[in-house]
């Protein structure tokens, strides 16, 4: 799905990251968890197509990121859910409009009852013709991960998606990313929570990759 | 839910531009057809003289008094005679006082003033072999000139096409504002929503649904306003005096009959001026936005 090889990350200022090599295979299940500023949204970034790499190689879905033309990255991110950390919308439009957004701007068929499923799923049903400015920060992020995934996509990003929500929120969309997972979606969640680690690895086998001192390394059991 | 009314809302409606196109394109339309009907004026009254001065001509001949008459009737005998002379007929003396009224006054003794005597000529099928006949004139006729109108004809001509010249650069140069603003608009407009860019990249969205975004509703701004601009300008046109009034100058400029569709064909070229100006931005633009 994802394949970083010997990926490095440099802002000018030094390196973010260095020489980091992984790979999302389908339907597993990533989080990704370091330090503020260790570069867990660089790495989010890379993974889809926003950030070209310093050095190293990118392959999404198949496809060499360096190689790729605009439209080709916009055809893989078809196939990329992604939760952004500033949980971006079009404030002109609605909710459901916004989740709609990836089927919209792709030209594919919306279902307004499979809409309604979403919206619900994320408890935001009532909510659907608000504007973006007037939802609270974790109405933001449920409505961000309705729209990573009302599309299907193989594999969604989250870049923390509960960093606004209570606890009960964060683990009943965490309980729902799950399900996806099942579903056979690739996951990975860039997050500093380590309870919310901590209680997905109670129902899912998930990986958990740590960026410290400018390496990638898979954490050990005391999470 | 269909996917056309989301698709046509993804630019926000409200910026400084949202006037900007549609004014403009209003006020190059109007201009448009005003250019457009003085360069098809002109055409036509390039055509009119051209036609006009080239059917006919003028035998002038000055002679001494005790002469003229013997050469009038042999220039008109001559004339009769030339392949391509319709008629010829000796200009009266009331039609010469008129011709010289504007400059000389009405009460001109013209018995007492040695004019030459002129024969008005209709030519026909290209006229006569001009050459030929201007020999012919010298050896029967010494004080006879054949005046086909060339040195008048030449420069009215010649006019009438700069003028047509002139009307159809002012078209041109419309067009160029026209797209100026437009690329200017599209410009404004894309670097004023690159966060709505960024967030429709991020859902997967191609190069071509956004320029579309945009450039659609930049080019129907575009149609609105040049439809206005165009109606207004062709009911300013019917406002302009008849014809038959006495504001010759502005009487001339207009349109008739099928030519009135021409000006109907401003608003669509304004359409597709626009959508490519404004998509050619676009794409330029989005290089640029990561």
């Amino acid at each position: 799905m994802i394949s970083l090889d010997a990926v490095s990350h440099d802002y000018g200022g030094g390196a973010l990251f260095r020489d980091v090599t992984v790979q999302v295979e389908p339907g597993s299940f990533y989080f990704l968890t370091g330090p503020s500023g260790a570069g867990k949204s660089t790495f989010m970034k890379i993974c889809y197509g926003e950030l070209k790499p310093s050095s190293g190689s990118v392959t999404l879905l198949k496809r060499d990121l360096a190689a790729m033309s605009r439209d080709d990255l916009a055809g893989v991110r078809e196939r990329i859910g992604v939760v952004h950390q500033d949980c971006s919308f079009l404030d002109h439009l609605t909710l459901a409009q916004n989740v709609a957004l990836p089927l919209t701007a792709t030209g594919r068929p919306i279902s307004g009852s499979d809409l309604d499923d979403l919206m619900g799923w994320v408890g935001l049903t009532d909510r659907a013709d608000a504007k973006p400015p007037t939802l609270s920060g974790g109405e933001r992020q449920r409505a961000a991960l309705a729209r990573a995934i009302v599309a299907g996509p193989s594999v969604l990003l989250a870049d923390e998606p509960t960093g606004n929500l209570d606890w009960e929120m964060s683990q009943r969309l965490l309980m729902l990313i799950i399900e996806l997972n099942r579903m056979g979606t690739a996951v990975v969640i860039a997050t500093h929570d380590l309870t919310l680690i901590r209680f997905a690895k109670a129902q899912v086998q998930a990986r958990v990759m740590r960026i410290a001192g400018r390496k990638l390394q898979l954490a050990g059991a005391e999470l | 839910m269909s996917t056309r009314p989301i698709a046509d809302l993804v630019v926000p409606k409200a910026g400084q531009n949202v006037w900007l196109v549609t004014l403009s394109a209003a006020a190059m339309a109007f201009l448009a057809v005003f250019a457009l009907a003085l360069s098809m004026s002109a055409a036509r009254l390039a055509d009119s003289w051209a036609q006009a001065l080239s059917e006919t001509a003028t035998v002038r001949i000055a002679a001494q008094p005790d002469e003229i008459e013997a050469q009038t009737a042999q220039v008109l005998e001559v004339l009769r005679t030339t392949p391509g002379i319709a008629a010829a007929t000796v200009m009266a003396q009331s039609d010469q006082a008129a011709l010289l009224e504007p400059w000389l006054g009405p009460d001109l003794p013209l018995d007492m003033l040695p004019l030459p005597r002129l024969i008005e000529v209709t030519e026909f099928g290209g006229g006569p072999d001009r050459q030929g006949l201007r020999l012919r004139l010298a050896a029967e006729a010494p004080g006879a000139v054949y005046d086909d109108h060339t040195r008048w004809r030449r420069p009215l001509v010649q006019a009438a096409s700069r003028l047509q010249s002139f009307a159809l650069l002012s078209l041109v140069l419309i067009g160029g504002v026209m797209t100026a603003i437009v690329t200017l608009a599209a410009s404004v407009a894309l670097s004023a929503n690159r966060q709505v860019i960024r967030v429709l990249r991020l859902v997967g969205a191609r190069d071509r649904f956004i320029a579309r975004a945009f450039v659609r509703r930049i080019s129907r701004r575009a149609l609105a306003g040049a439809g206005v601009g165009t109606a207004l300008g062709m009911a300013a046109l019917l406002a302009l005096p008849d014809p038959a009034s006495a504001v010759p100058v502005l009487a001339g400029i207009g349109f008739h009959g099928l030519s009135w569709l021409w000006p109907l064909s401003i608003p669509a070229l304004t359409f597709v001026l626009a959508w490519s100006s404004s998509m050619a931005t676009a794409f330029h633009i989005l290089r640029g936005v990561t």
